[in-house]
């Protein structure tokens, strides 16, 4: 598709010019688009990218003509085929919605209803504007499901929704949306909920059915490498307004912009391995059950941490990588194996740990919503362990923590805010500053930048490092996203179901030979390379 | 077994459970009584020799345990003994053939309010819904949030200024008896069923828009309109499956509520229901028949919970096609 | 990292006080929410000022019964001759603060158990859920109705049954409001710092769980003040001589039968505040969940 540039000759089928849109947020109306223009070519994949906040849902739905509850379409047009869809009639949209125009959201399990079959919800638009008999919409939906790679075709469309997984579930998704062959189908971020091994199936065969029917597409997303293996032609969305638009190899190659520039940093990050004799935390053979169940969520596993190191523990959803968080701090006592900090035996479970141990091994969340209670200022949360640990009190806590907020980078007019009243990143630099109070040896990182915006995670994946530098800390760096692993690991261990498939320095298990699973996780994970995925599924076919 | 069937089965269960525990709860409630029942109703001047007559006499000399599970299995087949106001004469009066009567008359106007009040509040709260923030949503939503906050007897009472006295278009005193017809009883009930309708309408709409409101929120409900799908299409074939179970909820839940609102309107306009006898009972302290109405009052509202929690599970998908 | 303890601490910048916020707030508020505002405002200082605002005494005879309105009776005389409008101005602080003790003894039984069975889980909440799972099949009126006949009436008995009853359904919600909090990684982040018991509870959960407890605490105070005016009105809560709102619509009550509306003044007395109450509640609401309809 990508590659194929010469294909989109077509006339203009969508037209969308200076466009406003407002929304409204605490009883005021505010612009989350500030006049855009966007045209697609018939058989023209565009792919729409930007940060949370950017405005590129609203305006692939007001491709639709189609604005949510509580948004409202201020000014400018909208053109699809000759038709105003501003100010056309709600009955002349619902007659092209379905039909004409179709949407494939992010979550199907939310999006199908629970209440129907699979296949009546794919013919559904077919059958209701007369467009197909039954009988010919539903032999249709199974070459369909046929032609996106579903298991059962013939059968799978008597399922119902919550009887079939995620990834096949976005598929049938994409059937029901070709169902009357549009000439425009939305795609709204259709693969951020699946894990990357999914993630590949899915992408390899939306991209081909829309190739197979040359319909025009706007597909939307915030993962760069994503939207390089899908679109024909790239913009960049920020704060509502565009801000670069080329064709995709030109935007991958040199982008204009720095703020495109900004958003594959990470992906240069590079720490220089090291590694170290000294184990400060042995992890061995640890099993861990939940409820005192029988599935082991933690199988056998075994793990060393060097000091001063960063280990990165990579895994899908399910892979136990986050119970092995739980096992370290105690919260679920292993059922068997041990776990030595310094060489001594850690105690199994939280409470038999003395305060000392607990402080030595501090944790960082995923959210800082979650993690930084709501109800307290910078100066309590970061304080607390000041004083709970060091006894520091009044002033010289204070000084401490007006300190400590200068190695996170904030100044000290931020020691009196609460949660609420900073951004995603700062939150997170609060979260780092506490755990950094407690002058522990250990950090575990739990997903810490997956949460957050590219160009933020880049600072806070340089924030962790510097202080690495400054005091030796070791990080155990759990994670699902290998272009993070890349950029800030020594060490990776790839966690597959409950075990350890591999561990070892980073250039060994980045580089072949590769166990099976490890292979097929980096090479599911999409690079800013636009012939990357048509690679891989040469490669992989190959191979069968 | 299929998982409805099992998931209904432990429901009855557990409906069960519930009830054998309300009706212990109701059964002990007398032996609470720091110096015994007797004692209490006598008086502090009241004889040892008296006390034990009296318990003697009312079988309260027996274990508990003993009495309990002759009450409950007398209960269960609709014997709540004898009524303590009479006892000590000769005639001992039972309670069902006093409750019987009683308990037909608040049905009746149990069901003559939620006649009306169910479907209009049904009908009402969706349209709130589905014009929500609309002129007709606000003025619809300050009219329930004042009329729920009122107390019933204040309704009540303007109601009867108004309608009976004011303007004598009913009767401002619901008498009834057996010989009464059925369109009289109708007549003679409007207002006490009118105070409840409006009582019930109120609370009723108020959580139909909810969870109509939460309904239509779901994203299957914005696909379904970006298919292009009717409007009433989406609502007949997308929203209506699954509304059953919140539906059911909000019918039961107001219906309960109805139960015990009959209590205070049967008093204002003094109507021989269950409500008024048990309020006559608590005044005089007559246990048997205060049990009985209370037990009554709790296996309806058990019940009604019961049947909105097996609708839910019966039109619940994930249930009916497990995986 | 050492400290350098001999630095001078610089000026921090003071933010906005508590004070400030609740200034703003109100000036935000709606038209529904200040009438709520005001009309309790009204009703507390009738409450706490009452033998000062009330022209006669609680009890004092001051003329024949049933009288019409006139300079000395305002709204007119009760069934033995005293002042309907000084009655009703004692009510307030009567009927109001028999709810407001209820109300209170029911949070701090029901909320400190909901709190406590959240975070502790295992037996101890199981044995209390079922328990209240029991109660919350019998309806308040009902259930009270019952205890009154057994205990006997009186104003403490009607207050110790009350909170009984109500500190079920206040269970309820503050043990799940407290799990909401409970699962919160801060809470785990206290644990994990080896913070006691006492911590968690009064300085990372209860200060996240305050706003809809208080909102709540709206609610179950208009619904006690409610079921304590039905009981009296029924004859079974406050006994008179007590100038009780919901006494005094049963002592007229045969007035209205002749034209006399002064059964509906204390009545309307009971729905003014509770409609009061309820628009402040629901600005609350609005104001707490940040959930607009429509969104």
């Amino acid at each position: 598709m990508a590659s194929d540039i010469k294909r989109v000759k077509g006339d203009v089928l969508l037209e969308i010019k200076n466009l406003v849109i407002d929304g409204k947020s605490d009883d005021e109306w505010k612009p989350i688009i500030r006049g855009i223009d966007l045209t697609l070519k018939r058989g023209e994949v565009l792919g729409l990218i930007g940060e949370s906040g950017a405005g590129k849902s609203t305006l692939g739905l007001a491709g639709m003509g189609y604005a949510r509850p509580g948004c409202r379409i201020t000014s400018g047009t909208i053109n699809f085929d000759g038709i105003d869809l501003v100010a056309a009639s709600e009955e002349t949209r619902r007659g092209l919605w379905g039909s004409r125009i179709a949407y494939v959201a992010q979550s199907a399990a939310a999006s199908f209803n629970p209440a129907h079959h699979i296949i009546d919800q794919t013919i559904e638009t077919a059958v209701g504007h007369n467009i197909m008999t039954r009988e010919k919409a539903e032999a249709d939906a199974r070459d369909l499901y046929k032609r996106l790679q579903l298991p059962n075709p013939d059968t799978i469309g008597l399922r119902f929704p919550h009887q079939v997984s995620g990834g096949q579930l976005q598929r049938a998704m994409t059937a029901m949306a070709m169902s009357c062959r549009p000439d425009l189908i939305i795609f709204d971020e259709p693969t951020t909920a699946l894990d990357v091994t999914t993630q590949v199936e899915v992408l390899a065969a939306m991209r081909n059915i829309v190739e197979q029917f040359n319909t025009a597409a706007i597909y939307i997303t915030h993962d760069l490498a994503v939207v390089a293996q899908m679109a024909h032609r790239i913009m960049v969305l920020r704060y509502g307004n565009l801000v670069e638009e080329a064709p995709t190899r030109e935007m991958l190659k040199q982008p204009t912009q720095e703020y495109t520039k900004s958003l594959w940093a990470v992906r240069k990050l590079q720490k220089p391995e090291t590694t170290s004799d000294d184990i400060i935390l042995n992890i061995d053979g640890v099993d861990a059950t939940y409820g005192g169940g029988t599935s082991k969520v933690l199988d056998n596993v075994t793990v060393k941490i060097p000091r001063g190191t960063t280990v990165a523990v990579v895994g899908e959803s399910g892979s136990g990588k986050s119970t092995l968080a739980r096992a370290i701090t105690g919260l679920l006592p292993p059922s068997k194996g041990t776990i030595s900090f310094n060489g001594k035996a850690l105690p199994a479970a939280l409470a038999n740990r003395d305060r000392d141990t607990l402080r030595r091994i501090q944790m960082i969340y995923q959210s800082a919503d979650t993690a930084l209670n709501p109800r307290q200022t910078v100066r309590d949360i970061i304080g607390r362990p000041l004083e709970f640990y060091l006894g520091l009190k009044g002033a010289a806590n204070d000084r401490r923590v007006v300190q400590l907020l200068e190695n996170i980078e904030l100044n000290e007019s931020y020691i009196d805010r609460y949660p609420g009243e900073m951004s995603g990143g700062q939150k997170q630099r609060i979260s780092i500053a506490r755990a950094l109070a407690a002058e522990p040896e250990l950090i575990i990182c739990d997903e810490v930048t997956s949460a957050l915006d590219q160009i933020v995670q880049e600072e806070i994946l340089q924030l962790l490092m510097k202080l690495q530098k400054e005091t030796n800390v070791t990080y155990l760096f759990i994670t699902h996203d290998i272009a993070t692993v890349r950029a800030i690991s020594d060490e990776i261990v790839v966690m597959h179901r409950g075990k350890v498939v591999q561990q070892g320095l980073k250039s060994k298990v980045l580089n072949p030979p590769y166990p099976a699973y490890t292979e097929l996780l980096l090479s599911s994970v999409p690079q800013m390379d636009p012939d990357w995925l048509t690679g891989l599924l040469a490669k992989r076919s190959a191979k069968v | 077994m299929h998982p409805v069937l099992k998931t209904v089965l432990q429901r009855l269960g557990l409906g069960v459970l519930t009830l054998f525990a309300v009706s212990i709860i109701i059964f002990s409630s007398l032996q609470m009584l720091p110096g015994g029942y007797a004692q209490n109703i006598l008086g502090q001047g009241a004889t040892p020799e008296t006390v034990k007559n009296f318990n003697h006499e009312l079988g309260l000399d027996r274990p508990a345990y003993v009495r309990y599970v002759e009450w409950i299995g007398n209960a269960v087949q609709g014997d709540f003994g004898n009524s303590y106001s009479g006892t000590t004469g000769t005639i001992k009066r039972s309670v069902s053939a006093i409750i019987a009567p009683r308990l037909y008359n608040t049905f009746f106007l149990a069901a003559m309010a939620a006649v009306v009040a169910v479907p209009l509040s049904l009908l009402l709260g969706v349209l709130a819904a589905l014009y929500r923030n609309s002129w007709y949503d606000r003025i619809v939503n300050s009219i329930t949030l004042t009329t729920i906050a009122m107390p019933e007897f204040f309704i009540a009472y303007l109601l009867m200024f108004f309608f009976a006295v004011k303007h004598r278009w009913f009767y401002s005193l619901s008498t009834v008896s057996e010989s009464t017809s059925f369109w009289e009883h109708v007549n003679r009930a409007t207002l006490p069923a009118l105070t409840m309708t409006l009582v019930i309408i109120a609370h009723m709409m108020r959580m139909t828009r909810a969870s109509i409101i939460n309904l239509l929120a779901s994203p299957y409900i914005e696909m379904a309109q970006l298919k292009g799908v009717s409007k009433s299409q989406v609502i007949l074939r997308h929203a209506l499956p699954n509304a059953w179970a919140p539906i059911a909820t909000v019918i039961a839940f107001n219906l309960a509520y109805l139960v015990v609102g009959v209590v205070v309107v049967e008093v204002v306009y003094v109507y021989p229901g269950i409500g008024q006898m048990m309020v006559d009972a608590v005044s005089s302290r007559d246990m048997p028949v205060v049990q009985a109405c209370a037990l009554i009052f709790a296996a309806t509202y058990i019940l009604l919970n019961l049947l909105a929690d097996i609708v839910s599970i019966t039109t619940n998908p994930r249930l009916l096609h497990p995986k | 990292m050492s400290t350098d303890t001999t630095a001078p601490l610089r000026n921090i910048k003071a933010r906005r006080t508590t004070l400030e916020n609740i200034v703003r707030n109100l000036k935000t508020a709606p038209v529904s929410a200040w009438f709520g505002m005001i009309v309790i405002l009204i009703y507390a200082i009738f409450a706490i000022f009452a033998p000062w605002l009330a022209p006669h005494s609680e009890n004092e005879v001051i003329g024949k019964a049933y009288e019409h309105g006139s300079s000395l009776a305002l709204l007119g005389t009760d069934q033995i001759g005293r002042d309907l409008y000084s009655r009703l101005i004692y009510g307030a602080r009567n009927t109001i603060g028999i709810a407001v003790i209820t109300t209170l003894v029911s949070f701090l039984v029901g909320g400190s158990l909901g709190v406590l069975a959240a975070l502790k889980r295992g037996w101890l909440d199981q044995g209390v859920s079922r328990v209240v799972d029991a109660f919350l099949a019998i309806p308040v009126l009902i259930f009270a109705l019952m205890m009154l006949a057994v205990v006997g009436k009186s104003v403490v008995n009607l207050i110790i049954i009350l909170a009984l009853l109500d500190a079920t359904r206040v269970f309820r919600l503050s043990r799940a409001v407290a799990l909401n909090a409970v699962v919160m990684d801060y809470v785990e982040s206290a644990k994990l710092r080896g913070e006691g018991m006492g911590w968690i509870v009064f300085k990372e959960i209860v200060p996240n769980i305050l706003p809809p407890l208080i909102t709540e605490f709206g609610l179950r105070f208009c619904f006690v003040f409610l079921t304590i005016s039905a009981l009296s009105f029924l004859g079974v809560g406050v006994q008179p001589p007590t100038a009780d709102w919901g006494s005094m619509v049963a002592e007229n009550k045969t007035l209205i039968t002749f034209g006399n509306p002064a059964p509906l003044y204390p009545a309307a007395a009971i729905a003014l505040l509770t409609v009061a109450v309820n628009f402040v509640v629901d600005w609350f609401l609005h104001k707490t969940s940040g959930l607009r309809d429509g969104k």
